[in-house]
C-alpha cells in the first residue's frame, strides 16, 4: 500500500514568545513493512531543525525556534509504502529489551477493575490467542472517538468512561498486557480508515511473545495492525511517544490545532 | 557575567536607592506635616504619594489620607511595591540570587535593612516611623559602604548603575511633584509655607549644607530648582546622576569591550546636560523638561536592558 | 551494639585511655589541651561556619532555623598505609562503576552473562531507557564519586553505600580543614597531613578533561543550580567560586540547535561541561518529568548530539541504586575481573524468599532500609528499635519485601568526639570523594567523616542528630614539602 500523510500541527500564543525548543517524534523508520518514500517535515518560520534516534529508537527532530513568534505551523509530509501481515513487527531498530516494556507507568497502571474487566475475558490457548481476546474486548467495551490533543488521562481514569480515544485504548491494552506479564508498548503513528475520515494521529498497542516477536494490536479496531498503518514512534506511554514535545519561554496561553490527512494512493 | 547576575545586581542597586528615597521622603515629610498648619500637612502626605506613584494604591486600601496611616503605606505595607518593606523585599531577593558576587558586609547590610522590617507591627507614633526610617537609613548607608569597598568589578558597576538610575528618576519626580502640587490655596510663593516646602525637597535629597555651600542668598525656589537639576556637585542632582551612569558605563565598556546603544544614550544626555541652564529650564517649564526627563531616564533603562540581555 | 566494644580508630583495642603508636602526637595533644580550649575553638569553628552560611536552609528566611551541622574538634586520622589500601578499593570499585554503567547503557553483557537478574536493571526506574544509545565523552559517567564507607577493625572497611549521581559534603571537608588549620596548627606540625584545598582544582582538571571534541583548548565549564533555595547551595556556589567558573541557574543556558550556550552580558557564549547539581528526573521538561522548572529544555538533545558533557552523566541513578549495591562484588568481578578490594557489608535481599524468612527471623539485630529511601528516613536499627517500630516493620516487609534490604548491624569504628562530659568514643562513618577524568582514577586524600553525636547511636545523617570531623590523611616517608601539592592515590587509565 502507498499512503501518503499530511499532518498539520499549529500552536498559537496570546503573547509573544521570546523562544521554542520542541522535540518532534514525527518521522517514521524504514522495517521489513514500511519503507518510507519521501518525507519531509517544513515549518513556517525561521528555525533550525536537528535529527537524532532516542532512546527508543525512534526518529526525532529538535526544533529550536528565536522569537518573537506569535504562531507557528510545523507541516508533515511524506508517502510511506506498507506491507504488513497480522501485525507481525519486523525488522525494526530495537535498542532495548522487551522486559523494559513491563515497567507500568502513572498511565499504564490497571486498576482493580481493569483487572476484574479482563478476568472475565476467555484465558485464550496461549498468549497470542489472549492477548487478541483483550484487544477484541476493548473495542467491544468502549465507543471509540478521536480526540485530536492528548488529554493527560491514564488507563484507569478511562476505564471509567463509555467512550474512549484510540490513545486512551491503547493505554488500556497495554497496562491489561504488562499486568499479565507481557511486555506491552504504545505506539503512535498514522492510519487510513475506510471511511476517509480521521483527523488526527492515531494509536495503537504492541505486544511481545516470546516465539514471534513485537505483535501490533489496534483496540480501536478491534483488528491487529496491516498495510493501513504507518508506524512512527514507540514508548512506554503517550507521553513518550508524542509527536511534539514543546517548551516556550514566553508569557500567555498556547492554542493547539492539529490536522492530519491519510491517503492511500494505492497498491504497488 | 551572567545577564541574570547583571539584571539581579542593577535591580538590587535600584531597589535598596528606592528603599532609601522612600526612607528620605517620609522623614522629610514628618518634618513638613509637623511644620504645617491643617491642611497644609494633609497635602504634603497627598504629595508624598505621587512622588512615589503610589496615590491610586493607597486609594484603593480606602483609608483616609491621615499621616499615620499613609506613613504605614509607604513603610510597612507589603501590598504597596513602593513600599519601603516591599523594596527591601526585593533587594534582598536580588542580592540572595548573586549572593557569590556581594561581600559579607553588603550582604548583611541588605539582610539587616530586611530585618528592621521583619515581624514588626504597624508603627503607633510619629516617633517609632522616625526611628524606623533613621535604622532604614542606616542601613542602606552601611550598604552603600559596603559596596564602596568591593572589588571595582562589575559586580560594583552593575549596583552602581542601578542606583544612579533610579536617584535620577527620583530627583525628577520630587521636584515635579513638589513644584506643582504642594502649596495650598491661598498661601503665598514665598510665604512659610512655600519656604518649608523647598527646605524639604533639600532635606529629602540631603542638600541642605550643600545649598548653604553653594548659594549664598537665602533659600530661593530657582536656586533650589538649580541645584536638583543642573548641578554636578550634587550627587543627587539630575547632572549628577546622569554623570555617575556615563562614568559607571565607561568603565564597565572598558572591562568588556562592549559600547552600544545605552552608552550612547547616556553620553548624549551628558552633553545636553553639559549645556542646560537651570534659568532656561523654569522659562520654558520645569513640569514639561522634567517629564521629558523622566521619559528619557526610561529609554535609557531599556537600553541598559537590551544591551547587556537583562531578559 | 555498645560504643565500648566497638574498634577506636585512635585508641585501638586497649581499652579507654590508650593510644595507637602512630598517633601517639594526637594523644600528647588531647592531654595536654584542656577541655575548656577546645571548646572555645570548637564554637569559634561552628562561627565561622554560620558566618559563612555553611547552613542546611542557606539564606532562609529569618524563621526557617539556620542550623548549621555540628563540627567536632577532634579529626579522625588514617595512616598512610592505611589509606594506601583504602585508596586501592576506591579506584577498583568506580572503575566498576563507570564500566558498569557503559556497559548497562550500551551492549548489557553483564545481562547476557547473567550475572545480575534483568528485571533489577529494566524494571528499576533509576535505568533509564532516554539515556540508551547516549555516550558520554570519553565513556566516563561518574566523574564524581561518594563512596559511603564504615569501619569495624584495623583493617576492616566495607562499603555501605555508593553515590554516584550528584554526591555532597566536599564543601565541609574543605571548610573542616580550614577550621581546624586556623584553630589547631600545632596538629600540623606533629602530623604531615596531605593537603585537600587541591581539591577544586582537581575538580575543574577533571572536568576540563571530559570536554567533548568540539570544545576549544579551554573548555567552558558551568556549575548548574536548581538555585538559592536549595538547601545545598552554598556547596554549589562554593565549588563554582573556587574553580572559577560561573554558577549558573536553568534560565541562564539556552540550548540552540543542539548547542548549549549561556547568556552573558557580552552575548552567548559556547559550554562544553555542565557539573551539574540537579536530578536526572529534572534536567530536560522535553525528556524527563515535563513539568520541571529547574530543567534546560533541549539539554539532553545537546548531550545525545555530543556537544556538551554532563557531570555526571545522565542515567548514573542505576549504578548507586540501593536494589544494585548488592550485587556489587558481583559487578567489580565482572569488570575487574578480580574479587572486589572493599567488601560490601553482607546484605539480605528481601526479594529473595529465603533471605526475607531470615530477616523476619532477626529483626531485633539487623538494620532493613527501604531500597529508595534516604538520609536515615525509612529505616529500621533492630537492636535500638522498640517492638512496636519492629512489628511496624514486619507489616511492611511482608507486604513489599522487594522495596527492602537489611544488613547486620555493624560495630561502626569510634573516634574521641568532645562530648559535654569530657572526650568520649562516638561512631563515625566515612566519605571520600572518588573524580574520574581522561587522567584516571583520583582519591581526594581526605574526605567527610560524619560522626553519631548521641551517645551508642549509629545514625550518622545530619538530619538525624550527626555531626562532622576533619579527616586527616597522614603521608609515608615522602618529604615533608609535599603536604602543600596535595598528594594522591592515582592510577593512570
Amino acid at each position: 500500500m502507498r499512503i501518503a500523510v499530511d499532518h498539520r500541527t499549529r500552536y498559537r500564543f496570546t503573547e509573544p514568545q521570546v523562544r521554542l525548543v520542541q522535540l518532534l517524534r514525527l518521522t517514521p523508520q524504514d522495517s521489513i513493512d514500511q519503507t518510507v518514500v519521501n518525507w519531509h517535515i517544513g515549518v513556517d518560520c525561521d528555525a533550525r531543525l536537528r535529527e537524532a534516534v532516542d532512546g527508543f529508537g525512534n526518529r526525532t527532530t529538535m526544533l529550536y525556534c528565536e522569537g518573537p513568534i506569535d504562531a507557528i505551523e510545523i507541516t508533515v509530509h511524506g508517502e510511506v509504502l506498507t506491507a504488513g501481515d497480522a501485525g507481525l513487527v519486523r525488522g525494526v531498530i530495537e535498542p532495548l529489551p522487551p522486559a523494559l516494556f513491563l515497567r507500568v507507568t502513572d498511565r499504564t497502571r490497571a486498576s482493580a477493575a481493569m483487572r476484574d474487566f479482563a478476568q472475565e475475558i476467555a484465558p485464550g490457548e496461549d498468549r497470542i490467542a489472549r492477548l487478541h481476546a483483550l484487544n477484541s474486548a476493548l473495542h467491544a467495551r468502549f465507543a471509540c472517538r478521536e480526540e485530536r490533543n492528548d488529554t493527560g488521562l491514564s488507563a484507569e481514569a478511562a476505564f471509567r468512561r463509555e467512550h474512549a480515544s484510540p490513545r486512551d485504548l491503547a493505554h488500556l491494552l497495554v497496562a491489561l498486557a504488562r499486568a499479565e506479564g507481557v511486555p506491552a508498548r504504545y505506539v503512535s503513528g498514522y492510519h487510513t480508515r475506510e471511511d476517509g475520515e480521521g483527523h488526527a494521529p492515531h494509536a495503537w498497542a504492541e505486544a511481545h511473545v516470546d516465539a514471534l516477536g513485537w505483535l501490533a494490536f489496534d483496540p480501536s479496531r478491534g483488528l491487529s495492525s496491516d498495510e493501513h498503518y504507518v508506524r512512527v514512534a514507540v514508548a512506554l506511554d503517550a507521553a513518550g511517544a508524542a509527536p511534539v514535545a514543546g517548551s516556550r519561554l514566553g508569557e500567555g496561553r498556547e492554542c493547539l490545532d492539529v490536522d492530519v490527512q491519510v491517503a492511500e494512493l494505492g497498491r504497488q | 557575567m551572567l545577564s541574570r547576575t547583571a539584571a539581579s545586581l542593577y535591580w538590587l542597586g535600584r531597589y535598596v536607592e528606592r528603599a532609601d528615597f522612600v526612607a528620605r521622603l517620609v522623614e522629610a515629610t514628618i518634618r513638613l506635616d509637623a511644620l504645617s498648619p491643617r491642611p497644609a500637612g494633609e497635602a504634603a502626605w497627598a504629595s508624598a504619594l505621587s512622588v512615589t506613584y503610589s496615590d491610586d494604591g493607597f486609594a484603593a486600601t480606602g483609608a483616609e489620607t491621615a499621616a499615620m496611616e499613609v506613613a504605614r503605606f509607604l513603610t510597612l505595607d507589603p501590598a504597596n511595591p513602593g513600599s519601603i518593606v516591599a523594596c527591601l523585599d526585593a533587594a534582598r531577593n536580588n542580592a540572595k540570587a548573586v549572593r557569590t558576587a556581594l561581600t559579607r558586609d553588603a550582604w548583611t547590610a541588605i539582610n539587616r535593612a530586611w530585618l528592621i522590617f521583619n515581624g514588626r507591627g504597624k508603627p503607633a507614633t510619629t516617633m517609632e516611623t522616625l526611628t524606623l526610617v533613621e535604622a532604614v537609613k542606616a542601613e542602606t548607608r552601611g550598604f552603600e559602604g559596603a559596596i564602596h569597598w568591593m572589588m571595582r568589578n562589575q559586580a560594583t558597576w552593575f549596583i552602581r548603575l542601578g542606583a544612579a538610575i533610579e536617584r535620577a528618576d527620583n530627583t525628577a519626580r520630587l521636584l515635579d511633584v513638589k513644584y506643582h502640587l504642594l502649596l495650598p490655596k491661598g498661601e503665598r510663593v514665598g510665604g512659610t509655607v512655600d519656604r518649608d516646602q523647598w527646605t524639604t525637597i533639600l532635606q529629602t535629597v540631603s542638600a541642605v549644607t550643600a545649598y548653604r555651600w553653594l548659594y549664598s542668598e537665602g533659600l530661593k525656589p530657582a536656586l533650589v530648582i538649580d541645584l536638583l537639576t543642573t548641578r554636578f556637585e550634587l550627587p543627587r542632582s539630575l547632572a549628577g546622576c546622569i554623570e555617575e551612569t556615563v562614568e559607571v558605563m565607561t568603565l564597565l565598556g572598558k572591562r568588556t569591550g562592549l559600547h552600544g546603544e545605552a552608552d550612547r544614550m547616556a553620553r548624549a544626555r551628558l552633553a545636553a546636560m553639559q549645556r542646560t541652564r537651570s534659568g532656561d529650564v523654569i522659562v520654558r517649564g520645569l513640569h514639561e523638561y522634567l517629564t521629558a526627563f523622566i521619559r528619557e531616564n526610561g529609554l535609557l533603562h531599556a537600553a541598559i536592558a537590551r544591551q547587556f540581555r537583562f531578559s | 551494639m555498645a560504643a565500648g566494644q566497638a574498634f577506636d580508630e585512635i585508641r585501638g583495642q586497649d581499652g579507654p585511655d590508650a593510644i595507637r603508636p602512630e598517633f601517639a602526637a594526637l594523644g600528647a595533644w588531647l592531654d595536654r589541651t584542656p577541655q575548656a580550649d577546645l571548646e572555645r575553638r570548637l564554637e569559634a569553628a561552628e562561627a565561622t561556619f554560620r558566618q559563612l552560611g555553611i547552613t542546611f536552609a542557606v539564606y532562609g528566611d529569618a524563621d526557617a532555623a539556620e542550623r548549621i551541622i555540628p563540627f567536632d574538634i577532634v579529626p579522625r586520622v588514617f595512616t598512610a598505609s592505611e589509606w594506601a589500601g583504602l585508596s586501592e578499593g576506591l579506584v577498583q570499585r568506580v572503575d566498576a562503576i563507570n564500566a558498569f554503567l557503559d556497559d548497562i547503557y550500551g551492549a548489557r553483557e553483564i545481562l547476557r552473562a547473567g550475572v545480575l537478574p534483568e528485571e533489577l536493571i529494566l524494571g528499576n526506574p533509576q535505568f533509564r531507557p532516554e539515556v540508551v544509545g547516549t555516550r558520554p565523552p570519553h565513556g566516563i559517567w561518574a566523574h564524581i564519586c561518594g563512596i559511603d564507607c564504615v569501619r569495624t577493625g584495623p583493617d576492616e572497611f566495607f562499603v555501605l553505600e555508593d553515590n554516584a549521581r550528584t554526591p555532597s559534603g566536599v564543601s565541609y571537608m574543605l571548610e573542616n580543614r580550614e577550621a581546624m588549620i586556623r584553630l589547631c596548627p600545632e596538629l600540623f606540625r606533629d602530623f604531615r597531613v596531605a593537603a585537600v584545598d587541591s581539591y577544586p582544582d582537581m575538580l575543574l582538571e577533571t572536568m576540563r578533561s571530559v570536554a567533548p571534541a568540539s570544545a576549544g583548548a579551554e573548555p567552558v565549564c558551568v556549575v548548574l543550580t536548581p538555585g538559592h533555595f536549595n538547601s545545598a547551595y552554598y556547596e554549589h556556589s562554593f565549588l563554582a567560586d573556587s574553580m572559577g567558573v560561573e554558577l549558573v541557574e536553568a534560565a541562564d543556558l539556552v540550548v540552540d540547535d543542539d548547542v548549549v550556550w549561556m547568556r552573558t552580558i557580552g552575548g552567548r557564549v559556547r559550554v562544553d561541561v555542565i557539573y551539574r547539581r540537579i536530578d536526572d528526573d529534572y534536567l530536560d521538561p522535553l525528556v524527563f518529568r515535563p513539568d520541571s522548572l529547574l530543567g534546560v529544555p533541549g539539554i539532553m538533545a545537546a548531550y545525545r548530539a555530543g556537544n556538551v558533557a554532563l557531570i555526571n552523566a545522565p542515567g548514573n541513578g542505576i549504578a548507586d541504586d540501593k536494589a544494585i549495591y548488592s550485587y556489587m562484588p558481583e559487578i567489580v568481578r565482572f569488570y575487574s575481573g578480580a574479587d572486589a578490594k572493599l567488601p560490601n557489608v553482607q546484605t539480605f535481599r528481601c526479594r529473595e524468599p529465603d533471605a526475607l524468612r531470615y530477616v523476619l527471623d532477626h529483626l531485633d539485630q539487623l538494620v532493613v532500609k527501604l531500597v529508595d529511601g534516604s538520609g536515615g528516613y525509612g529505616m529500621l536499627v533492630g537492636p535500638t528499635a522498640s517492638s512496636a517500630e519492629i512489628e511496624g516493620f514486619r507489616a511492611a516487609l511482608m507486604a513489599t519485601p522487594e522495596r527492602y534490604i537489611a544488613q547486620p548491624t555493624l560495630a561502626l569504628s569510634t573516634v574521641p568526639t568532645l562530648t559535654e562530659r569530657g572526650l568520649a568514643p562516638r561512631h563515625v562513618d566515612f566519605r571520600p570523594f572518588v573524580l574520574s577524568g581522561r587522567g584516571g582514577v583520583k582519591v581526594v586524600p581526605g574526605g567527610l567523616t560524619r560522626v553519631a553525636l548521641k551517645e551508642g547511636s549509629l545514625v550518622v545523617n545530619s538530619s538525624q542528630g550527626g555531626g562532622t570531623k576533619d579527616s586527616f590523611v597522614l603521608m609515608g616517608d615522602a618529604p615533608a614539602q609535599q603536604q602543600t601539592l596535595g598528594a594522591m592515590t592515582q592510577r593512570q587509565g
